[in-house]
Protein backbone atom coordinates (compact mmCIF):
# COMPACT_ATOMS: atom_id res chain seq x y z
CA UNK A 1 0.00 0.00 0.00
CA UNK A 2 1.55 3.77 -0.72
CA UNK A 3 2.40 5.93 1.84
CA UNK A 4 0.18 8.58 0.95
CA UNK A 5 -2.91 6.48 0.97
CA UNK A 6 -1.97 5.52 4.14
CA UNK A 7 -1.47 9.07 4.77
CA UNK A 8 -5.26 9.75 3.62
CA UNK A 9 -7.25 7.31 5.32
CA UNK A 10 -5.30 7.37 8.80
CA UNK A 11 -5.73 11.29 8.19
CA UNK A 12 -1.97 12.02 8.91
CA UNK A 13 0.31 14.59 8.98
CA UNK A 14 3.26 14.29 7.28
CA UNK A 15 6.10 15.70 9.96
CA UNK A 16 9.30 14.85 7.63
CA UNK A 17 8.49 17.92 5.50
CA UNK A 18 9.57 18.25 1.97
CA UNK A 19 9.54 14.00 1.56
CA UNK A 20 7.61 12.44 -1.16
CA UNK A 21 5.48 9.88 -0.11
CA UNK A 22 3.71 9.10 -3.04
CA UNK A 23 6.49 6.68 -4.30
CA UNK A 24 6.66 4.62 -0.75
CA UNK A 25 5.33 1.31 -0.53
CA UNK A 26 4.77 -0.68 2.47
CA UNK A 27 2.88 -3.86 2.82
CA UNK A 28 3.92 -4.78 6.40
CA UNK A 29 2.89 -3.15 9.97
CA UNK A 30 4.91 -3.43 13.24
CA UNK A 31 2.90 -1.57 16.09
CA UNK A 32 4.11 -1.50 19.38
CA UNK A 33 4.81 0.82 22.51
CA UNK A 34 7.69 -1.13 23.27
CA UNK A 35 11.04 -1.08 21.22
CA UNK A 36 12.46 -4.63 21.90
CA UNK A 37 9.01 -5.67 20.92
CA UNK A 38 9.43 -3.70 17.34
CA UNK A 39 13.00 -5.55 17.26
CA UNK A 40 11.66 -9.13 18.34
CA UNK A 41 9.28 -9.24 15.38
CA UNK A 42 10.85 -6.57 12.76
CA UNK A 43 10.19 -7.08 9.33
CA UNK A 44 12.45 -4.95 6.78
CA UNK A 45 10.98 -2.21 4.97
CA UNK A 46 7.82 -2.09 6.92
CA UNK A 47 5.44 0.64 8.84
CA UNK A 48 6.00 1.35 12.60
CA UNK A 49 3.21 2.30 14.04
CA UNK A 50 3.86 3.79 17.60
CA UNK A 51 2.87 6.13 20.66
CA UNK A 52 6.88 6.63 21.54
CA UNK A 53 7.95 9.28 20.33
CA UNK A 54 11.65 9.80 22.01
CA UNK A 55 14.45 9.40 19.75
CA UNK A 56 14.65 5.97 20.41
CA UNK A 57 11.59 5.30 18.42
CA UNK A 58 13.67 6.57 15.46
CA UNK A 59 16.81 4.88 15.95
CA UNK A 60 14.61 1.74 16.67
CA UNK A 61 12.80 2.13 13.52
CA UNK A 62 16.48 2.52 11.59
CA UNK A 63 17.34 -0.79 13.47
CA UNK A 64 14.54 -2.55 12.13
CA UNK A 65 15.01 -0.96 9.01
CA UNK A 66 11.29 0.43 8.44
CA UNK A 67 10.55 2.75 5.83
CA UNK A 68 7.91 5.05 7.85
CA UNK A 69 6.84 5.66 11.40
CA UNK A 70 3.50 6.83 12.15
CA UNK A 71 2.70 8.30 15.73
CA UNK A 72 -0.64 7.47 16.83
CA UNK A 73 -2.89 9.45 19.72
CA UNK A 74 -1.94 12.88 18.65
CA UNK A 75 1.46 12.48 20.20
CA UNK A 76 4.43 14.40 18.32
CA UNK A 77 7.84 14.19 18.62
CA UNK A 78 10.51 16.69 19.25
CA UNK A 79 12.46 18.69 16.57
CA UNK A 80 15.92 16.32 17.23
CA UNK A 81 13.58 13.47 16.60
CA UNK A 82 12.37 14.89 13.42
CA UNK A 83 16.08 15.69 12.51
CA UNK A 84 17.20 12.12 12.74
CA UNK A 85 14.43 10.29 10.90
CA UNK A 86 15.07 12.91 8.07
CA UNK A 87 18.73 11.78 8.54
CA UNK A 88 18.47 8.28 8.31
CA UNK A 89 15.99 8.41 5.38
CA UNK A 90 12.25 7.11 7.84
CA UNK A 91 9.13 9.00 6.61
CA UNK A 92 7.32 10.47 9.20
CA UNK A 93 4.10 10.87 10.20
CA UNK A 94 1.77 11.42 12.62
CA UNK A 95 -2.16 10.77 13.04
CA UNK A 96 -4.75 11.39 15.92
CA UNK A 97 -5.96 8.15 15.63
CA UNK A 98 -5.44 5.59 19.23
CA UNK A 99 -3.42 2.52 18.15
CA UNK A 100 -6.44 0.33 17.86
CA UNK A 101 -8.22 1.96 14.95
CA UNK A 102 -5.11 2.54 13.18
CA UNK A 103 -4.07 -1.12 13.19
CA UNK A 104 -7.82 -2.24 12.90
CA UNK A 105 -8.09 0.32 9.37
CA UNK A 106 -4.93 -0.41 8.19
CA UNK A 107 -5.81 -4.59 8.35
CA UNK A 108 -9.08 -3.66 6.57
CA UNK A 109 -7.03 -2.21 3.79
CA UNK A 110 -4.96 -5.42 3.84
CA UNK A 111 -1.94 -4.68 5.35
CA UNK A 112 -0.56 -7.90 7.42
CA UNK A 113 1.54 -7.78 10.73
CA UNK A 114 5.33 -8.09 11.39
CA UNK A 115 4.18 -10.68 14.33
CA UNK B 1 43.05 -17.82 11.70
CA UNK B 2 40.88 -15.17 11.04
CA UNK B 3 41.85 -11.85 9.13
CA UNK B 4 40.48 -8.49 11.71
CA UNK B 5 38.86 -6.30 9.17
CA UNK B 6 38.15 -3.13 11.65
CA UNK B 7 37.90 -2.82 15.52
CA UNK B 8 36.02 0.03 17.43
CA UNK B 9 35.85 0.31 21.45
CA UNK B 10 33.17 2.66 22.28
CA UNK B 11 32.36 4.15 25.29
CA UNK B 12 28.48 4.03 26.75
CA UNK B 13 27.08 6.38 29.38
CA UNK B 14 24.88 5.16 32.02
CA UNK B 15 21.27 7.49 32.00
CA UNK B 16 22.07 8.99 28.79
CA UNK B 17 19.41 8.12 26.72
CA UNK B 18 19.60 11.46 24.27
CA UNK B 19 22.67 9.83 23.04
CA UNK B 20 21.40 5.85 23.65
CA UNK B 21 21.98 4.39 20.58
CA UNK B 22 24.87 5.99 18.89
CA UNK B 23 27.20 3.69 19.11
CA UNK B 24 24.79 1.09 17.39
CA UNK B 25 24.34 3.36 14.83
CA UNK B 26 27.62 3.86 13.75
CA UNK B 27 28.38 -0.02 14.06
CA UNK B 28 25.34 0.02 11.37
CA UNK B 29 27.19 2.76 8.93
CA UNK B 30 30.16 0.54 9.28
CA UNK B 31 28.71 -2.60 8.82
CA UNK B 32 27.07 -1.60 5.44
CA UNK B 33 30.19 -0.26 3.84
CA UNK B 34 32.00 -3.66 3.98
CA UNK B 35 28.81 -5.04 2.39
CA UNK B 36 27.81 -7.50 5.11
CA UNK B 37 24.63 -9.44 4.32
CA UNK B 38 21.34 -7.08 5.46
CA UNK B 39 19.97 -9.81 7.54
CA UNK B 40 23.42 -10.17 9.61
CA UNK B 41 23.68 -6.38 10.15
CA UNK B 42 20.14 -6.51 11.70
CA UNK B 43 20.79 -9.09 13.59
CA UNK B 44 24.19 -7.50 14.65
CA UNK B 45 22.72 -4.02 15.22
CA UNK B 46 19.43 -5.55 17.42
CA UNK B 47 22.70 -6.96 19.34
CA UNK B 48 24.75 -3.75 19.55
CA UNK B 49 21.30 -1.43 20.10
CA UNK B 50 19.55 -3.85 23.32
CA UNK B 51 22.91 -3.99 24.55
CA UNK B 52 23.54 -0.27 24.45
CA UNK B 53 20.28 0.21 26.05
CA UNK B 54 21.22 -1.75 29.00
CA UNK B 55 24.13 -0.40 29.89
CA UNK B 56 22.10 3.32 29.52
CA UNK B 57 19.34 2.23 31.79
CA UNK B 58 21.14 -0.10 34.54
CA UNK B 59 24.75 0.88 34.72
CA UNK B 60 26.83 3.39 35.46
CA UNK B 61 28.93 3.68 32.64
CA UNK B 62 29.97 0.55 29.70
CA UNK B 63 32.32 -0.19 26.70
CA UNK B 64 31.29 -1.89 23.54
CA UNK B 65 34.00 -3.82 21.80
CA UNK B 66 33.42 -4.28 18.24
CA UNK B 67 34.99 -6.36 16.17
CA UNK B 68 34.65 -7.61 12.14
CA UNK B 69 36.68 -9.95 11.17
CA UNK B 70 36.44 -12.16 7.53
CA UNK B 71 34.68 -14.93 10.13
CA UNK B 72 32.64 -13.26 12.40
CA UNK B 73 30.92 -10.20 13.89
CA UNK B 74 32.05 -9.92 17.76
CA UNK B 75 30.79 -7.71 20.15
CA UNK B 76 31.39 -7.38 23.87
CA UNK B 77 29.93 -5.12 25.96
CA UNK B 78 30.82 -4.57 29.68
CA UNK B 79 29.44 -2.57 31.85
CA UNK B 80 30.23 -1.40 35.53
CA UNK B 81 26.65 -1.31 37.22
CA UNK B 82 24.32 -3.77 39.51
CA UNK B 83 24.85 -6.97 37.44
CA UNK B 84 22.58 -9.49 37.37
CA UNK B 85 21.83 -11.84 40.48
CA UNK B 86 19.85 -14.99 37.64
CA UNK B 87 20.96 -14.51 34.60
CA UNK B 88 18.60 -17.84 33.08
CA UNK B 89 15.61 -15.76 34.86
CA UNK B 90 17.00 -12.30 33.04
CA UNK B 91 16.79 -14.22 29.74
CA UNK B 92 13.05 -15.51 30.01
CA UNK B 93 11.20 -13.23 27.87
CA UNK B 94 9.27 -10.80 29.83
CA UNK B 95 10.99 -10.71 32.91
CA UNK B 96 12.43 -7.49 33.96
CA UNK B 97 13.34 -5.01 36.67
CA UNK B 98 12.85 -1.91 34.51
CA UNK B 99 11.24 1.18 36.52
CA UNK B 100 8.66 2.94 35.44
CA UNK B 101 10.54 5.70 33.67
CA UNK B 102 12.74 2.96 31.88
CA UNK B 103 9.10 1.84 29.94
CA UNK B 104 7.95 5.33 29.35
CA UNK B 105 11.66 5.42 27.57
CA UNK B 106 10.12 2.14 25.24
CA UNK B 107 12.38 0.11 27.29
CA UNK B 108 12.23 -2.54 30.19
CA UNK B 109 9.61 -5.27 28.78
CA UNK B 110 12.20 -8.44 29.35
CA UNK B 111 12.71 -8.77 25.42
CA UNK B 112 16.18 -7.04 25.55
CA UNK B 113 18.54 -10.05 26.57
CA UNK B 114 16.49 -12.35 24.64
CA UNK B 115 16.30 -10.56 21.54
CA UNK B 116 20.59 -10.31 21.93
CA UNK B 117 19.78 -14.25 22.22
CA UNK B 118 17.85 -14.59 19.16
CA UNK B 119 20.06 -12.89 17.34
CA UNK B 120 23.66 -14.05 18.30
CA UNK B 121 24.66 -17.63 16.73
CA UNK B 122 27.40 -17.64 19.97
CA UNK B 123 26.25 -15.58 23.28
CA UNK B 124 27.84 -15.57 26.99
CA UNK B 125 27.09 -13.45 29.99
CA UNK B 126 28.97 -13.03 32.37
CA UNK B 127 27.49 -11.10 35.65
CA UNK B 128 28.97 -9.90 39.35
CA UNK B 129 26.29 -8.66 41.33
CA UNK B 130 27.06 -5.19 42.43
CA UNK B 131 30.51 -5.26 39.86
CA UNK B 132 28.68 -5.16 36.66
CA UNK B 133 27.97 -7.49 33.29
CA UNK B 134 29.82 -8.84 30.69
CA UNK B 135 28.35 -9.83 27.34
CA UNK B 136 30.38 -11.99 25.02
CA UNK B 137 28.00 -12.62 21.25
CA UNK B 138 28.61 -13.52 18.22
CA UNK B 139 27.59 -13.76 14.91
CA UNK B 140 29.54 -16.07 12.08
CA UNK B 141 29.75 -14.50 8.46
CA UNK B 142 29.51 -17.29 6.53
CA UNK B 143 25.77 -19.26 7.41
CA UNK B 144 27.11 -22.41 5.64
CA UNK B 145 28.78 -23.34 8.44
Amino acid sequence: MKLNEIKDILKCDILTENQDVSHVEVNTVMASDGMSEILAFSHPGSLMITGLTNIQSVRTADVADAKAIIYIRGKLPNEKTIALAWQKGIHVMATKLGMFDVCGILREHGMKGAM
Amino acid sequence: MAEELFKKVFTVHGGNFDRAGESSTEIKDKLKDLNIDANLVRRAVVIAFEAEMNVVMYANVGTMNFIITDEEICLEISDEGPGIADIEQAMQEGFSTASDEMREMGFGFGMGLPNIKKNSDFLKIESDVGKGTRVFARIRLNTDD
